[in-house]
């Protein structure tokens, strides 16, 4: 039996003020979840962001960063680019030939290759590869302390680890986004004209006309905004790392998982927005 | 930012006098207590890690914190060098209350220190080359010679010359003992005042463990640095301490020489003693 004295004891909170509170954190409890979730993640950018106009500024890293997130990617990016050009010629080709309307499916893939296949795809890819990566490499740093030698040594592990990366991300997003959809079209094209007999003239006809600059800017736009997002889920699950070896395969997870949801979900916004400021040609 | 004064004292903080306040001993360059901390609490949610911690690192020797795991050894030593931010209390090196300094400041006050890690912590990324010279490159603008002369010097000293290919290597290609070199040579290649060690014999056997503890005595020797060692090894303690603390409980509960703390009749620590295997154990030790 326990004996402690009263004066040990905290003050007995009233039954109702109990409830009350509970009730309370019960209610806000999703929406404390959510600032935490955007609020930490919004600190990293911030500081990561603030850090680049900060003596030194050390290119090297950032060439390095570029090098693994963009020639690293380079491959699997050819790769699924040219399929889904080709899928999506495919698809658009069986549901145009209902109306014997095949000769549209240049427009139909450019401007679905443009404006949402090739940031979307480009970015889950550079996530599943580069954002994994990161995220794995932060998190090993973090375990062996050489996250914490870097501070020993009066080096901000902000700017020096997670500030060339972001950066690195961000640029090559776009420039990976028009690959896929070069690469995507080369695919569609050949779909069409030697596997579905589409008729040449008539696809690149139906590309010019229907496809817009504004389109391909639409879509570098998002890729810009998804290399943010990407890096920044994945370079955050990495620096926050506690434990051990178990800890660096949850973070890597959580930074593929947490990256391609934010792709997803801001590329919703993201097209609404768009569209609002340039509106589909009609 | 308190400054130095210039006068010097030997005195400790006389009872009842205020930290911080004019007057305070240690506010001054002491020439024999290089780091003095007083009151250190700090807490992660619920855990109370350390609990007012008063402790005094001499000067130029070789000062070793022991203390059970889990105890607060490395999160004191963290505090030490600015890794950590205390809840309250005062940390003072060479008179000056380093607790309320800036990110600047700090970064400043990190060149009196080098820390040697538990596992080394090298860079995986670069050789072993890149690994020690990476404090010169970060901090100043030398030229490669000079930071290539600096190196092979520190790499002699160390006794890692010899070893074949070493400047090329990569840190997966080094041993234990090697790894330790490695992160001691990269921790003194700024000449550091103080250097802190955590755990460094930490998952070596007998004769790697016995190098260690040469390397340290021999580096307090030949760099006249000021050594803080976190141990649990006591075989080891007793071999290079000149000033043993141990901290249990979050608080340093002994203090001294080995000498004086082999005569201590403090519970924990003549059982920590005494199942080293240091001394026979005894009956009815007292608190």
């Amino acid at each position: 039996m326990t004996t402690s004295s009263s004066a040990d004891n905290p003050p007995e909170i009233p039954k109702i003020e109990r409830r009350l509170r509970g009730a309370l954190e019960y209610l806000i409890a999703p929406g404390t979840i959510i600032l935490d979730y955007f609020g930490v993640r919004a600190i990293m950018l911030g500081s990561a962001t603030a850090a680049l106009f900060r003596r030194p500024f050390r290119l090297r890293l950032f060439l390095e960063q570029m090098e693994f997130v963009g020639v690293g990617s380079l491959p699997i990016i050819l790769l699924v680019g040219f399929f889904s050009g080709a899928v999506s010629a495919q698809q658009a080709i069986n549901a145009l030939r209902i109306f014997n309307q095949e000769r549209f499916v240049g427009a139909t893939v450019g401007i679905s290759l443009a404006q949402e296949l090739a940031p979307v795809f480009t970015g889950l890819m550079i996530t599943a590869r580069a954002g994994s990566g990161m995220a794995t490499e932060l998190g090993s740093m973090r375990i062996t302390e050489q996250i914490d030698a870097l501070s020993t040594f009066a080096v901000d592990p902000i700017q020096y680890l997670v500030t060339p990366r972001l950066v690195a991300t961000t640029l090559i997003m776009p420039i990976m986004t028009m690959v896929f959809n070069i690469v995507g079209l080369v695919g569609a094209y050949l779909f069409s004209i030697y596997f579905e007999h589409v008729d040449l003239g008539q696809f690149t006809e139906q590309f010019t006309y229907w496809t817009d600059p504004k389109d391909y800017m639409i879509g570098a736009c998002k890729a810009l905004v998804f290399g943010v997002t990407l890096s920044v889920a994945a370079c955050y699950q990495g620096f926050n790392v506690r434990g051990g070896a178990k800890e660096v395969g949850r973070a890597t997870t959580s930074a593929v998982v947490s990256g391609s949801v934010s792709i997803l979900v801001s590329d919703y916004f993201l097209i609404d927005a768009f569209h609002i400021l340039w509106p589909y040609k009609s | 930012m308190n400054q130095p004064p210039t006068s010097t004292s030997h005195a400790a903080l006389p009872p009842g006098a205020v930290p911080g306040q004019p007057g305070n001993p240690l506010a001054q360059r002491d020439e024999r207590w290089q780091i003095r901390v007083r009151g250190l609490n700090k807490t992660f949610g619920p855990q109370h890690v350390l609990r007012g911690v008063d402790l005094d690192i001499e000067r130029g020797r070789t000062n070793i914190i022991i203390g059970g795991s889990g105890q607060g050894k490395s999160v004191l030593m963290k505090h030490l060098m600015g890794l950590l931010h205390p809840d309250a209390g005062e940390i003072w090196v060479d008179g000056v209350d380093v607790v309320p300094f800036t990110a600047a400041e700090m970064s400043k006050l990190r060149r009196k220190f080098g820390m040697v890690f538990q596992y080394a912590a090298l860079f995986d990324s670069m050789n072993v080359v890149e690994n020690i010279a990476f404090p010169l490159i970060e901090r100043y603008n030398l030229s490669r010679d000079e930071i290539m002369e600096r190196v092979r010097d520190l790499l002699r000293r160390l006794d890692l010359a010899g070893v074949d290919g070493i400047e090329k290597k990569i840190p997966p290609e080094l041993s234990g003992g090697q790894r330790k070199r490695v992160g001691l040579a990269r921790a003194l290649i700024d000449r550091p005042e103080i250097l802190l060690y955590d755990e460094p014999t930490t998952g070596l056997d007998p004769v790697a463990t016995k190098n260690v503890d040469e390397m340290i005595r021999q580096t307090a020797d030949d760099f006249g640095v000021t050594s803080v060692v976190i141990s649990h090894d006591m075989a080891s303690t007793f071999r290079i301490a000149d000033r043993i603390s141990m901290l249990h409980g979050g608080k340093i509960v002994v203090t001294g020489t080995p000498q004086e703390v082999l005569a201590s009749r403090h519970s924990a620590l003549r059982e920590f003693v005494e199942t080293s295997g240091l001394v026979a154990p005894e009956e009815g030790g007292q608190t």
